[in-house]
Formats: structure tokens, C-alpha cells, sequence
């Protein structure tokens, strides 16, 4: 159970529960670990009061394969390929998030280039991970179609990454120090090919799901989570931003070279509903892919000049004794990397901070008092990938 | 050419009098075992195209053999049955489900040489006996002993129960229209070309007409989506909501059984497009009048008419979300039925002065 105290929670009274006068007993269903909409092995033991939601339960670890125990017996550019794996919708980011902070760790600086096209990865994997959580979002809800629109636009981003090195889904691809690859002369005259016919897609995925009727109708006043609960259990990313709350690590701890680049950070507004229901959050990836398509043509206008993606690399990682905490911001929230050094080879502790695992923990709270299939409308938008609630 | 034509005329080839009978029961359930084919393999290959995708290719030429491998899969699939079901009403369920899809096929007029039955009652008979069908899921989730089956019946249940009330005022609408309640004579009144079919107002003069046309388009609009909810189609698939209820009522079955679910559904869907394609767009009558008419060339006309509604079920299943339960519900009780009782209240209203 959470240990959040009860007068923390507010449980949503129903009208429905209220006026009952028979006694009934509460059912108690085990959604998962198998199932079509838990998006992965997840194991939800909800307590029903008919259709009603009167307790959520998660539990977790189906997926949980010791990652921080193994970095502590592999040397630092060994453990890259291992963060690919964490959020393996989102690997450039976590590739990312741990060169940023071993790179801080061990002040190493790198190129102006390799950091242009770090941000370029970084954002054309934002809208790959939004084009799954959108398409997933409609299969939960029923729609069948957007998930196929979706996926084809996908297949394009894939086909870049492939073209830089040579991997569709777990890429090891940003190492500490700079790039395992260049990127090929087709890449800027595909990606640009990419963004426009994305901005399309953008506007036939908003025509068929996002202001459909029914959709609508499943997803406002859903799942409302209001800023200050936000805040206070920690959650990030669009969970956060749609509750209102205008907090983008990028724009308020930049890094690489984000502050370089003019973008907007789209919060919720209750457009169809109230601030902070499942709706916003829907609307706010949405509205993130635009703005990341943005970032994409800004950085490919001012590419700068080519350099050698592998010149800062050190042979050896010499690291200091010391301990570094470094962020990002990943599709699902803040994804950060703390590194207890003790000089030698291997990390001596490398701890993980995973969006979705914190990002989870909020659905007890949002959930009580709505349907079964709000539940799912509600996990759906919560947007968790298994492989990184678990490690 | 009545509609007991085919049976007659096998009595007097044939002498007999029982083979006669069994050829005419029996050619509904061939019908419906090709339809099948064909819906299965339109169904994939139309959702197919709708997502950008082509759909299965390399069974036969272009996919066309698909639907004869799925069958001979469940044929020869290991029917599993979970051990702590209850056995009797386990294994009577898909074939009540069947039963009432394929009973209603008894009333349907195929042609006017040919209906399964002649009954006078048609459209009652069709009505009542399809609810049958709300048994057989209820068996089917009870006995399957599972959480998930029992959610999904249940839901179903109170779906299809609460949405034949609009279905059933709006075909007793068509009926006051047409006097009568046998689904051949509705056909046959609407002769005369696509300008008398009763979407369109009927063939009454114009007064009688124009005044029916806004009713009848909102009378038939209010019957296909009540035929959507009452064979649990998506938006109305709670009851086997994949992302929900994994699939609901029918979980636990497995091979043949399953296959029999499945043939009911698609029997039913055809059964419902058929009742909307003759209520209100002529059934068997030929849009041109007499060029291409008659009795053989009607059950082109039927059967045409039949699979474009099925196929607009098969679009709206692909393009819309589902919708939740207590929406489903508002829907019905608050949405449907009011429209449906101002509609009953105009046609009679018009039938009684004009």
C-alpha cells in the first residue's frame, strides 16, 4: 500500500456508491501481468466495487534485471549498452543522460558538432516515443487505426537511426566523450523529408483521435491530478506539465545545447476538461511532437562544422573520487543518473532515477473512485515503460 | 411468385414432403457459412487498407484464401477447456448464441420466391428471437469461471437489452408506415424504383412524403446504431473491449467453440444490415424498378444491399474508440430513446392524417 497518509488522498465520492443501500462485497481483479493494455508486465490488483475503483494496487519487478548491480562490475563505456535497455522506447535518452554525467563527473567537453547532433537524436526520439505513447494511448481507448498511422511514421525515424549506426530500437550509440558513429550525408535531407511529411501526420492523428467525440468523452475530467499532488510525489515530464505546472528541464536546467534553440513548452490548460486529466496529457505530447519537430529544423539550419565524433574520447576513463547527479529530460519526465565514484574502473554505485517508476506511483492516488475502464484510459496516459520502472 | 415458391415447386418435383423442408431450412446456413468466408476475409482485408497496411497476401491469390486457412486452424485446434467451468452450460453457450443469429435468418426475405418461413410476424419474430442470443453470453460468461468473461457478459448483456428498446420502436415505426409485419410485403411495397424506397419517404404522394422523409432518415439512423450495440460492435465492443476485458466473454473458448462465437457474430451482423437494408431501403427491389427485378435477380439486390451495411460496420469498427459503459448506457436512455418516441409520436401522427 502507499504510505502516503490518508488525509493526503482524496478519494473522488461517487454518487453512484452513495445511494446504495445494498451491502455488496468488493471484487478483487489482477489486471496483469498478462494483459493487452498494461504496457508490459505490470501487475495492477484492483479492488472493484462493481465498476468502481475503490483501491489500486501495482506491483511491480516482472521486468527487473539488476541493471545497477551489473554496472558496478562493468567499466563506464561498458554500462551504455545496458541504459539502452531501461527505457528501450527512449534509449537515446538514456544514453544520453549517462554520457552527460559521466561526462560531468570527469569534466570532459566535447564539440560543438557532437552536441548538435546529440540534441538532434535526443528530439527526433522524443517524437518516436510519443508516436508510441499516442498509438498505444488509442488502442487502450479502442481506436485501432491511429496506432498503425503512428507506427508508419515511426518506421522513418527507425530508418534514420538505422542509417547512423546501424540499430532500430537499442542504439549505444552516444557514448561518453562523443558519437560511436557520424552521421551519413543522407541523414539531413531524410530527416528534413521526415519532418514534413510528420507535421501531416501530426494534423491526421489530432483529425482522427484527439478531437473525436468519444475520445473525449473517455479521457476528460479523467484521471485529474492536481499541481500540488503532482509536485509533491515527485512526477515529471507530461504528467507534470499537465497539471499546469511549466517545468521543462530543459528550458529550467539546460543542457547541452538546448538554450541555444527557441521552442515552447506546451502545460495544461483543461482544454476539454479540467487542468490535469488525462486529456491534457494526451494534448501535451501531442503539442511536444510539434515542438520537437521545431527543435529538429532549428538545429539542422545551424549544423555546425563537421569534426570528429570520437576526438574527445579518452582510452582511458579516469575518474575522480566523487559523486555526480546529473539530469534530462527524457519523453516520460526527469531521467537522472547519480555516480558514486571511488576512482577506479567501474562505477562504485550508479543509481537510477526512472520518470515512469515515479510517474506509477501516482496512479493509486488518481484512480480511486473511477471505472475500470478509466483505469486503463488513466494508465495508458501515465505513459510507463516496464523495462525502466523495473530496471 | 410467393415466397413459398421454392418449397412448393421441390414438394411437386420431389414427392416428397420432408426433403423440401430440410433444402429450405438448410440454405440459410450455407449462406451464412460463405458469407462468413467472405466477411472474415473482408474484414482483415479492409482494415487492411484502411491502416496503411494490405492485409494477409500469400494465402491464395492476394490473401483470397485466408478465411478457408483460419477455419481449417480452429478445426484442427486443441479444445481446451479449463477445469473448473460448469460443464453444461460451457459447452451450450456459443451454440444458443448461434441459435438465435441463425433463427432469425428464417424471416429474411432473400427474394420474393424465397424466405426461410413464411411468417406473418417477420419483423417481431426477428426482434424477439435474437434475443436469445443475451442468454448465450450470459451462459458463457457465468461458466467460463472467470472475473474478466463475467464483466463481459454482463455488460453485454445490459447493452443489448438496453438498446433493443430504440431498435424495437423504430422498426414498429416502419411497420405503421407499411401496415404490415411480414418482412416480404414491407419489400414488396417499396417497388417502383429507388424514389419509393422509405428512406427516401415511401410511395405515398408527395405531402405524406416529405413529411415522412425527416423522420425516416433519423429513424434509420437511430436503428444502425442501435444494430451496432446490439451485436457488440466497436464503438459498443465492451464486451469484449480487447484492452480492457482481454475478450471478454468468450476468453476461456478455444478451437471450435470459438469458431461458433465468431460465425454468430458475423451472422448477426448480416442479420441486422438485412433488416435495415429491407426496412428501409426496398430489400429486394431493384433501384432501377423493373430493369433488373424479379425474383432471381432480387437476391443480388438483397444481398448487395446487405454487405454495404455490413461494410459500414466494418469501417465504423476501425475508425472510432469505444465507447465506456456508462456512456453507452446515457446513450441509449438518454440520447436514442427520446428521439426514438418523438419519431413514433410523428409517424403516427402522419399516418393517421394523411
Amino acid at each position: 500500500m502507499s504510505n502516503i497518509p490518508v488525509d493526503f488522498i482524496d478519494v473522488k465520492k461517487i454518487p453512484q456508491v452513495e445511494t446504495q443501500r445494498l451491502r455488496t462485497d468488493e471484487m478483487v481483479l489482477n489486471v496483469g501481468p498478462q494483459h493487452p493494455s498494461t504496457h508490459g508486465v505490470l501487475r495492477l490488483e484492483v479492488v472493484l466495487d462493481g465498476e468502481i475503483v475503490v483501491d489500486v494496487v501495482p506491483h511491480l519487478g516482472y521486468l527487473h534485471r539488476c541493471f545497477e548491480k551489473h554496472t558496478e562490475s562493468m567499466s563506464y563505456p561498458q554500462v551504455i549498452p545496458y541504459t539502452d535497455r531501461m527505457d528501450y522506447l527512449a534509449s537515446m535518452g538514456n544514453n544520453f543522460g549517462y554520457a552527460l554525467t559521466v561526462e560531468r563527473l570527469c569534466n570532459i567537453q566535447v564539440s560543438e558538432y557532437v552536441e548538435y547532433i546529440r540534441v538532434i537524436m535526443a528530439e527526433l526520439q522524443r517524437v518516436a516515443s510519443h508516436l508510441v505513447a499516442v498509438g498505444t494511448y488509442g488502442l487502450d481507448i479502442g481506436a485501432f487505426t491511429p496506432f498503425l498511422y503512428c507506427f508508419r511514421d515511426r518506421e522513418l525515424i527507425l530508418e534514420l537511426f538505422e542509417m547512423t549506426c546501424g540499430a532500430r530500437l537499442l542504439y549505444n550509440y552516444i557514448w561518453i566523450g562523443g558519437l560511436s558513429h557520424d552521421i551519413p550525408n543522407e541523414f539531413v535531407p531524410k530527416c528534413r523529408e521526415f519532418i514534413k511529411k510528420s507535421r501531416e501526420t501530426h494534423k491526421e492523428i489530432n483529425n482522427l483521435l484527439t478531437y473525436n467525440k468519444i475520445f473525449i468523452e473517455r479521457t476528460a475530467n479523467i484521471g485529474i491530478l492536481p499541481a500540488d499532488v503532482a509536485i509533491n510525489a515527485g512526477a515529471s515530464g507530461p504528467m507534470l506539465r499537465g497539471s499546469g505546472v511549466k517545468w521543462d528541464l530543459r528550458r529550467d536546467d539546460p543542457y547541452s545545447v538546448y538554450n541555444k534553440f527557441e521552442f515552447d513548452i506546451p502545460v495544461g490548460k483543461g482544454w476539454y476538461g479540467t487542468v490535469g486529466d488525462c486529456f491534457d496529457r494526451h494534448f501535451i505530447r501531442m503539442l511536444e511532437w510539434e515542438q520537437s519537430l521545431n527543435i529538429l529544423d532549428q538545429a539542422l539550419d545551424s549544423l555546425p562544422e563537421r569534426t570528429d565524433v570520437q576526438a574527445a574520447i579518452p582510452k582511458r576513463i579516469k575518474t575522480p573520487v566523487g559523486e555526480v547527479y546529473s539530469r534530462i529530460e527524457n519523453p516520460r519526465g526527469e531521467l537522472g543518473y547519480y555516480i558514486i565514484s571511488n576512482g577506479g574502473a567501474n562505477p562504485f554505485r550508479c543509481k537510477v532515477r526512472s520518470p515512469a517508476f515515479v510517474n506509477l506511483s501516482i496512479l493509486p492516488i488518481i484512480s480511486k473512485g473511477y471505472m475500470v475502464a478509466d483505469l486503463i484510459a488513466i494508465l495508458g496516459s501515465t505513459d510507463i515503460v516496464l523495462g525502466e520502472v523495473d530496471r | 411468385m410467393t415466397p413459398n415458391f421454392l418449397q412448393d415447386w421441390l414438394t411437386k418435383l420431389l414427392g416428397n414432403d420432408a426433403i423440401p423442408i430440410v433444402v429450405v431450412c438448410a440454405l440459410p446456413l450455407v449462406f451464412i457459412l460463405v458469407y462468413a468466408l467472405i466477411a472474415i476475409l473482408g474484414e482483415m482485408k479492409i482494415s487492411a487498407w484502411m491502416q496503411d497496411r494490405v492485409g494477409p497476401m500469400r494465402t491464395g491469390w492476394k490473401g483470397t484464401f485466408q478465411p478457408f486457412a483460419d477455419i481449417l486452424k480452429l478445426m484442427q485446434k486443441e479444445d481446451t477447456t479449463p477445469s473448473a467451468v460448469d460443464k453444461f452450460l460451457y459447452n451450450m453457450a456459443p451454440y444458443i448464441v448461434f441459435i438465435g443469429a441463425y433463427a432469425a435468418f428464417a424471416a429474411l426475405p432473400f427474394s420474393s420466391a424465397y424466405m426461410g418461413a413464411t411468417l406473418n410476424v417477420g419483423i417481431f419474430y426477428i426482434v424477439a428471437i435474437s434475443s436469445l442470443a443475451v442468454v448465450g453470453i450470459l451462459m458463457a460468461g457465468w461458466a467460463s469461471n472467470n472475473k474478466y468473461s463475467l464483466y463481459g457478459a454482463i455488460r453485454s448483456v445490459s447493452q443489448i437489452i438496453s438498446y433493443e428498446i430504440p431498435a424495437g420502436l423504430a422498426i414498429l415505426c416502419v411497420v405503421m408506415i407499411a401496415g404490415t409485419l411480414d418482412l416480404n410485403q414491407i419489400s414488396a411495397i417499396q417497388s417502383g424504383g429507388i424514389q419509393n424506397w422509405f428512406i427516401f419517404g415511401g410511395p405515398f404522394p408527395m405531402e405524406k412524403r416529405l413529411l415522412l422523409l425527416p423522420v425516416m432518415i433519423v429513424l434509420f439512423i437511430i436503428y444502425y446504431i442501435t444494430s451496432l450495440a446490439e451485436t457488440n460492435r466497436t464503438p459498443f465492443d465492451i464486451a469484449e473491449g480487447e484492452s480492457e476485458l482481454v475478450a471478454g466473454y468468450h476468453t476461456e473458448y478455444s478451437a471450435m467453440k470459438f469458431a461458433i462465437f465468431f460465425l454468430a457474430e458475423y451472422a448477426n451482423m448480416f442479420a441486422v444490415s438485412a433488416v435495415a437494408a429491407t426496412l428501409f431501403f426496398g430489400g429486394w427491389q431493384s433501384p432501377f424498378g423493373e430493369v433488373l427485378g424479379g425474383p432471381v435477380w432480387g437476391i443480388m439486390w438483397f444481398v448487395l444491399k446487405s454487405f454495404f451495411f455490413v461494410f459500414v460496420q466494418i469501417w465504423l469498427r476501425w475508425s472510432l474508440p469505444r465507447l465506456r459503459v456508462d456512456q453507452l448506457m446515457s446513450v441509449c436512455w438518454k440520447f436514442l430513446l427520446p428521439f426514438t418516441l418523438v419519431c413514433v409520436v410523428a409517424t403516427a401522427l402522419i399516418v393517421l392524417n394523411f
